[in-house]
């Protein structure tokens, strides 16, 4: 089918101020995107360690150069980022807290929570930083 | 019978698939990795840090294997699904639009099967 694209439109994105809950939606999947990417960052660790001993401590060694350790942190902070929203969605798949006030006290909490799982990654201490 | 309308015959493209299966495996998987990602975390802080063998021993640890196993098959499904969407929001015309999310998906199986792959490797020399 033929998509008319010279349709007019009116300024949106541009002009638009996100409410909280916004940015964290479009972070959501901003984030889901790159962890998908990261996953292929997975695949080559673990086949370093498949291929023995030498390969793996290459893999140490490059990861463990610091322009690695942000992609790794970033990967992780992602993560839980993605989960804490994600379990989020899945209160709202249940039909509830949809409400004006309890949007923002959410939005609150899983920042809180996603930032407290990363310092508790990063005290827990197998990263070394 | 026929229940298919005049547009959707005339675009070819067959009926609405799967239908719900797509967001329901999305949430199956999500809650699925909600504990597994514990694995993930913990693999991700040995293999940056400790000693060859000690991965390696961690790894062949049955309940181990078989998270991190559970784990590889949830997050590539995920990000299969996940990626399909952002497609089919971003992506208007249909032709760029299917060979896309089928380029994605083949990766990712790819992905997964390299993913796995390696895991059985370190559990056979393990």
């Amino acid at each position: 089918m033929a998509i008319n694209t010279n349709r007019p439109t009116s300024p949106h994105l541009q002009v638009y101020s996100l409410p909280l809950t916004g940015i964290i939606s479009i972070t959501h999947r901003i984030t889901g995107v790159m962890l998908s990417a990261g996953l292929i960052l997975f695949v080559c660790i673990i086949s370093a360690l498949a291929g023995g001993a030498e390969s793996y401590d290459t893999m140490q060694t490059v990861l463990n150069q610091w322009p690695f350790k942000l992609v790794g942190w970033g990967f992780i902070y992602a993560l839980f980022f993605h989960l804490c929203h994600g379990v989020r969605h899945l209160i709202w798949d249940t039909g509830s807290s949809f409400e004006a006030e309890t949007l923002n006290r959410y939005a609150m909490i899983e920042l809180a929570a996603s930032v407290a799982l990363t310092l508790m990654t990063f005290i827990w201490g197998h990263y070394g930083l | 019978m026929d229940y298919r309308t005049p547009l959707s015959r005339a675009k070819g493209l067959g009926s609405a698939k799967s239908g719900t299966g797509h967001w329901w495996m999305q949430r199956v998987t999500s809650v699925a990795m909600v504990p597994l990602s514990f694995w993930l975390i913990k693999f991700l802080g040995l293999s940056l840090t400790a000693p060859y063998q000690q991965t390696v021993d961690w790894l062949t640890s049955p309940i181990n294997t078989i998270c991190v196993i559970a784990w590889i098959i949830a997050v590539f499904y995920h990000a299969a699904l996940g990626l399909q969407v952002v497609i089919e929001d971003y992506v208007a015309a249909e032709g760029p639009k299917i060979i896309s999310i089928w380029a994605v998906n083949l990766a990712f199986l790819f992905l997964a099967m390299a993913a796995l792959l390696a895991v059985f490797r370190i559990v056979s020399i393990g």
